[in-house]
């Protein structure tokens, strides 16, 4: 998935999850989770709409590659 | 006839403004029914009534700021006859004073099923369907310097969330009339100082603290996590409200109020749980019988709380069900935490950040997962050998973490 798609993809599943997170302010390599201060709570709802909506397994243990946009688009292109 | 009054909502609520009414007059409502949306120092909060009656006549304007005992409704069947009490306090609770008003007594939980651990139907952060405003804190705190009602803002943001860009091309029109939403983070600021205050001056706080391996639970909640679908995943979090609540019932002496110079026990096991809302501000609604049912219910019921706690639609009776607090301070958290009670409360659990740490293992040093487990006591009620049994006890119930 592209960093354009993965980022709009991202956005739109933020706006439920944490809707005054402004995604644009990020930039690709950023750790989300500090950069939109999200916690713990947060990140596993947000990995949760991402396997709802592409369909891709997300073991716990994976969670470090889906810190960033950059991570995440790669890792949900290869998954 | 008799009067439903504007509940206080803690010990930090003096006043409230009527934003919603949910009911009209003539309506037959049932203990537990919402009636109406209060705008807070804590945000949107919906209240229930706790009693079965028709309501006769909505007393209340609109948008007026009206301190707490305030006459909202008339309602006629039910308690006509008996004395009237506000919606949200227990009926033994005794409105003498300010304090002792504030105080949610521990003795009767609200007839109907725990709210918590109920899903409300219909639960959204879809613009304005709750009455919350989508904003982002840098267009909040513009939208607030500048007198402009978010509300009537068109948000360009994320499911239309209002970024700072869209204050920006607004013009705070004199006519508008200015209607915030969502909380208010300098006013809720000064609640929880005036609350804190209170808490600092009244309760004699005595503090300990734990280090605690999580290394076994944390490898059965890995393994637990690996088994089941990726939206019935647990978090940490759940595993430490459960322990916390599990030691609590062994050691009630830190579970209740501390009301007219007496230590009241809960009934209960209700964890009021501190939530950080972006933009700044804390609330801790209570997870009901945190020590009951199953973990993933436990999940459930937080996952509902943090959601609306955020987003809107807390109940009143949440605010006032805790009977003790817990804060844990999340995996980018700080080591450890000193909290401050929140009275009439007489206890507050924190939980540190996990951090993988040094730990002496048999003859040797192995890295581990720990947590520092901290607890704040009211000297009145317990002391600190008892406060470590309550410590000792969390630590048992996350080193057993399949009995969790």
């Amino acid at each position: 998935m592209s960093t354009t798609a993965t980022r709009s993809l991202v956005a739109e599943l933020l706006a439920d999850i944490a809707p005054e997170a402004e995604l644009d302010s990020v930039a690709d390599g950023e750790d989300l989770r500090q950069a939109l201060d999200l916690d713990s709570m947060d990140f596993l709802n947000l990995v949760v709409a991402l396997h709802e909506r592409t369909g891709v397994d997300i073991p716990e243990a994976d969670y470090p590659r889906l810190f960033t946009l950059a991570g995440m688009s790669e890792y949900l292109g290869t998954g | 006839m008799h009067e439903f009054r504007l509940p206080s909502l803690g010990a930090d609520m003096e006043s409230a403004r009527v934003v919603e009414w949910l009911v009209a007059p003539g309506d037959t409502v049932k203990a537990g029914d919402l009636v109406a949306v209060l705008e807070t120092d804590k945000g949107a909060i919906d209240i229930e009534i706790f009693e079965d009656a028709v309501i006769e006549a909505l007393v209340a304007p609109l948008d007026v700021e009206l301190p707490v005992g305030a006459v909202l409704a008339t309602l006629r069947g039910g308690d006509d006859g008996a004395a009237a009490t506000p919606s949200a306090m227990p009926p033994s609770a005794t409105p003498a004073a300010p304090v002792a008003a504030a105080a949610p007594t521990p003795a009767a939980p609200p007839p109907q099923a725990p709210p918590a651990l109920v899903p409300r139907a219909g639960t959204t952060t879809a613009p304005g369907a709750d009455g919350f405003v989508r904003a982002s804190p840098l267009a909040r705190k513009q939208a607030a310097a500048r007198a402009v009602d978010l509300a009537t803002l068109a948000g360009s943001g994320p499911g239309g969330a209002v970024l700072a860009a869209d204050v920006d091309g607004a013009r705070a029109a004199a006519t508008a009339t200015p209607r915030p939403r969502g909380f208010d983070a300098a006013s809720m600021r000064r609640a929880i100082g005036a609350a804190m205050s209170r808490s600092k001056r009244e309760i004699p706080h005595y503090y300990l603290s734990q280090a605690v391996d999580l290394g076994l639970a944390l490898t059965w909640l890995a393994e637990y996590n690996a088994s089941v679908d990726v939206a019935k995943r647990l978090l940490p979090a759940v595993l430490l409200a459960r322990a916390a609540a599990r030691a609590l019932a062994a050691h009630p002496a830190f579970n209740g109020h501390y009301v007219d110079e007496a230590f009241v026990p809960a009934a209960e096991i209700n964890l009021g749980w501190a939530i950080a809302l972006r933009g700044g501000g804390l609330i801790a609604p209570a997870l009901r019988r945190a020590d009951q049912g199953s973990l993933d219910e436990l999940m459930a019921a937080l996952r509902d709380l943090v959601k609306r706690a955020r987003g809107g639609g807390l109940r009143g009776s949440e605010l006032t069900a805790a009977s003790v607090t817990v804060t844990s301070l999340g995996d980018r958290g700080a080591d450890l935490v000193w909290p401050v009670i929140h009275p009439p409360q007489v206890a507050m659990i924190g939980f540190g950040g996990i951090a993988t740490r040094p730990w002496v293992v048999d003859e040797g040093i192995a890295a581990r997962p720990v947590v520092n487990v901290s607890l704040a006591a009211d000297h009145r009620v317990s002391d600190g050998h008892a406060g470590s049994l309550l410590l000792e006890a969390i630590a048992a119930a996350l080193a057993a973490p399949r009995d969790l």
